[in-house]
């Protein structure tokens, strides 16, 4: 670290250090530019992956707090802030040409905290209608329903934007832009469609039925979860993480508590880390079951679906008996788990241990192998390799265009260690390779279960937890794997009950960023299986 | 002559627990009596649609994942008539909303309510389109759509268990199978009135 620090601090003197979980680097607003594109393209540097990217208000300044992953180096990561002390008019120069992960972010941070990214190319709203009054993440926003009542009124469709160009003397000048030409012709899909797994809304402009350009309207689910977790206690919050991605409930509750844990030191119990990493295993499994029969289902092949929602019962069964819920389990809680496991665990596991390699095959015979599949999947939605790791595209997704970036692997948390599977590869970079990877993975998973089932040890559930949750002050960011891809918890504390700030950091974001990337070229009618191939969950991207 | 419970045959009275709703809207009905002619064309309307209530697909969040378990083998939702789920609401009967709907979402939901042919339905599913459920705090979520719709069936649960929607759909069933389509209470008249009132409420929330 101190000689990372040395390259930093020769390359940029004003920047300041603060030691903490993850080095932070704090910049000032007038060379962060210079900065970003060191760390992007210095050999010595090499930070290729942004991880998250967080708007923050210390109620004195607004900012951007990043978080940079190297790849080359051992996934090393590195924070930095950048901080701006105006609230009328916030800018900061944009990274979203190094990363262009960070064009939607910064869209999303523009939203919620106003701050606007010099030079980036389409600075609009992401979440809120574009008549919305103020911005809902600033502490000072003033939440008075009469300034945003619920408008009744159809949406405009916002084809205006704007970008704000640096001249050379240094002045900043605002550029009015449209998303599409006049000559385009723009379909919608969605924001109420079967085939987009929620309520997301594309508009693709077609030239005859080939795609020429995708603009995502996000939003119509957007519950502001941030906003309230900043209200509540941590226990509290714990609720949201499985109402989010719902299809990766556990693990996301999971890296919440772990984040908690890691501020407060906590150490959680042998017994409670196996019973969570085998719930975060059946949970995958019943993800991508989940995905099998939705992609099959999107492209016609109705007879699937009830083949992956067989055996997907048999999953919900066993979380019902141990959990109490079949969705939305609740089940992780700070320090361990909130209930041992039903007798009958062991017994169900092993059954559906049994049957999922038969089940498997059976999907391959109907579906995977069929030329129909095929057709549609090879060749459709190519993202290389470079790609996902600029757009950070991780999960089944990423590893689907070759990149190893499985978080169990690479910052191996609770029981990941002690267990033995294979991170699984296809080099297609298409919708099947990606398609492929999921089916798997749930050998993977099986395998990992198959480990454990035998081998959960006995001892506590849960660690002594004081009563009232305090987190010392400071800044945490723990990431997992989740079903589709690393999912992160950003915390900073002032040392109150209650978060300062709360950031969830979704693989699914990343997903759909990517829909304009994977669909240009390609026929308006595999958008769809573009999309269902990404699997993207839209409250996990709205939140 | 007294007003006898509902007879609908293959749904007992005893069998539910709610039927104070259900009483009374027979009483309403019938207060003026029925011809027998009519009445007997009306039953034989509603034993069709009560039968065959196609939904449309509207699942926002949690809750769309156990309504697709509802179509899976295992529920098989089939066994109600209601397992053709439609993409378009000009050929849906009813609008099952499950999930939160937030503030984009409104116009689009109203806006789809409208576009379903009479006679339509709404059921609230889960904890969100009840009440708004753990997000009624939120700046910029609806509590609960009966703001902005109205509400034939709610069902609790966060989300709700299958059964309970079964519940909920046979419950919109029985309503279906008292209602009386000619002569009777206007339907249509009722939604205008409740826009009517609801519009000044909207603002507000």
């Amino acid at each position: 670290m101190a000689n990372i620090q040395e390259k930093i601090s020769k390359i940029c003197p004003s920047v300041t250090f603060e030691e903490g979980e993850t080095l932070l680097v704090s910049v000032p607003e007038k060379d962060w530019r210079m900065l970003a594109v060191a760390l992007k393209e210095n050999a010595d540097l090499n930070f290729d992956v942004l991880t998250a990217l967080i708007g923050m208000d210390w109620k004195d300044s607004l900012g951007v707090i990043y978080y940079f992953t190297s790849t080359a180096r051992n996934w090393e990561m590195l924070s930095v802030k950048v901080a701006v002390e105006d609230r009328e008019k916030p800018m900061i120069h944009t990274v979203s040409d190094l990363w262009k992960v960070a064009n939607f972010q910064e869209r999303e941070v523009y939203d919620f905290y106003g701050i606007e990214f010099i030079g980036h190319p389409d600075m609009r709203r992401f979440f809120l209608r574009n008549d919305w009054v103020g911005y809902p993440l600033r502490k000072d926003y003033d939440a008075n329903p009469d300034l945003n009542p619920i408008r009744m009124e159809d949406e405009e469709n916002e084809d205006d934007s704007h970008t704000l160009v640096e001249m050379p003397d240094g002045s900043i000048k605002r550029v009015e832009t449209k998303v599409f030409a006049p000559e385009d012709y723009v379909v919608n899909i969605g924001p109420q469609h079967p085939s987009t797994h929620g309520v997301m809304r594309f508009r693709a402009a077609i030239d005859g039925e080939t795609v020429t350009k995708v603009d995502v309207v996000s939003g119509y689910i957007h519950r502001g979860i941030e906003k309230l977790s900043e209200g509540m206690t941590y226990p509290q919050t714990l609720h949201f993480t499985d109402r989010m991605d719902y299809m990766s409930a556990h693990m996301n509750r999971h890296c919440l508590c772990m984040c908690i844990e890691k501020a407060l030191g906590l150490e959680v119990p042998k017994r409670a880390q196996v019973i969570r990493v085998m719930m975060d295993e059946l949970m995958r499994i019943s993800s991508h079951l989940l995905a099998f029969g939705c992609t099959s289902m999107d492209m016609g092949a109705t007879t699937c679906f009830f083949y992956g929602f067989r055996e997907r019962e048999m999953v919900l069964d066993i979380f019902e008996k141990t959990c109490g819920a079949r969705m939305s389990m609740n089940y992780n809680v700070i320090g361990g788990v909130i209930a041992d496991l039903h007798p009958d665990f062991v017994k169900d596991v092993k059954a559906l241990i049994e049957v999922m390699p038969k089940a498997l095959k059976e999907y391959h015979k109907v579906f995977s192998g069929n030329v129909i599949a095929k057709n549609r999947m090879v060749g459709v939605g190519m993202l290389s390799k470079e790609d996902a790791i600029n757009y950070d595209i991780t999960g089944p997704s990423g590893r689907g265009s070759n990149w190893s970036c499985d978080t169990r692997k690479k910052h191996p948390y609770s029981a990941y260690p002690d267990v033995q599977f294979e991170e699984v590869l296809e080099e297609g970079c298409d919708s099947y390779a990606r398609y492929m990877v999921r089916m798997r993975e749930i050998e993977e998973s099986v395998k990992i279960l198959e480990q454990l089932v035998d081998n959960i040890p006995e001892g506590e559930i849960r660690a002594q937890v004081p009563k009232i949750v305090k987190l010392p002050a400071g800044r945490w960011y723990q990431q997992v794997e989740a079903s589709r891809g690393a999912f992160g918890v950003y915390i900073e504390s002032t040392g109150e009950k209650t978060p300062y700030r709360l950031h969830f950091q979704s693989p699914c974001f990343n997903l759909v960023g990517v829909m304009d990337l994977t669909c240009r070229g390609n026929m308006i009618a595999d958008l769809i299986v573009i999309g269902a191939a990404l699997d993207f969950v839209i409250p996990d991207i709205d939140r | 002559m007294a007003v006898k419970s509902p007879a609908i045959r293959s749904m007992k009275h005893e069998d539910f627990k709610d039927n104070a709703y259900i009483d009374s809207l027979v009483e309403e009905l019938n207060a003026t009596g029925a011809n027998v002619v009519v009445g007997k064309l009306d039953q034989l309307i509603n034993w069709g649609r009560a039968n065959s209530l196609w939904p449309l697909c509207f699942g926002t969040s949690c809750c769309a994942i156990e309504f697709m378990c509802l179509g899976a083998a295992r529920y098989d939702m089939a066994r109600y008539g209601a397992e053709v789920a439609r993409n378009s609401p000009r050929q849906a009967d009813y609008i099952m909303v499950q999930g939160t709907i937030v503030h984009r979402m409104a116009p689009v939901l109203r806006r789809l309510y409208e576009q379903l042919a009479e006679p339509r339905y709404v059921i609230a599913c889960g904890g969100c389109a009840v009440s708004g459920g753990p997000f009624k705090n939120s700046y910029c979520v609806l509590p609960g759509v009966d703001k902005i719709l109205p509400v034939d069936v709610y069902i609790p649960g966060c989300p709700p268990r299958p059964e309970a929607m079964f519940y909920g759909l046979m419950q919109l069933q029985r309503k279906i199978k008292v209602q009386k389509f000619f002569g009777g209470a206007n339907r249509k008249e009722k939604i205008d009135e409740f826009f009517a009132k609801h519009s000044s409420e909207v603002g507000k929330y």
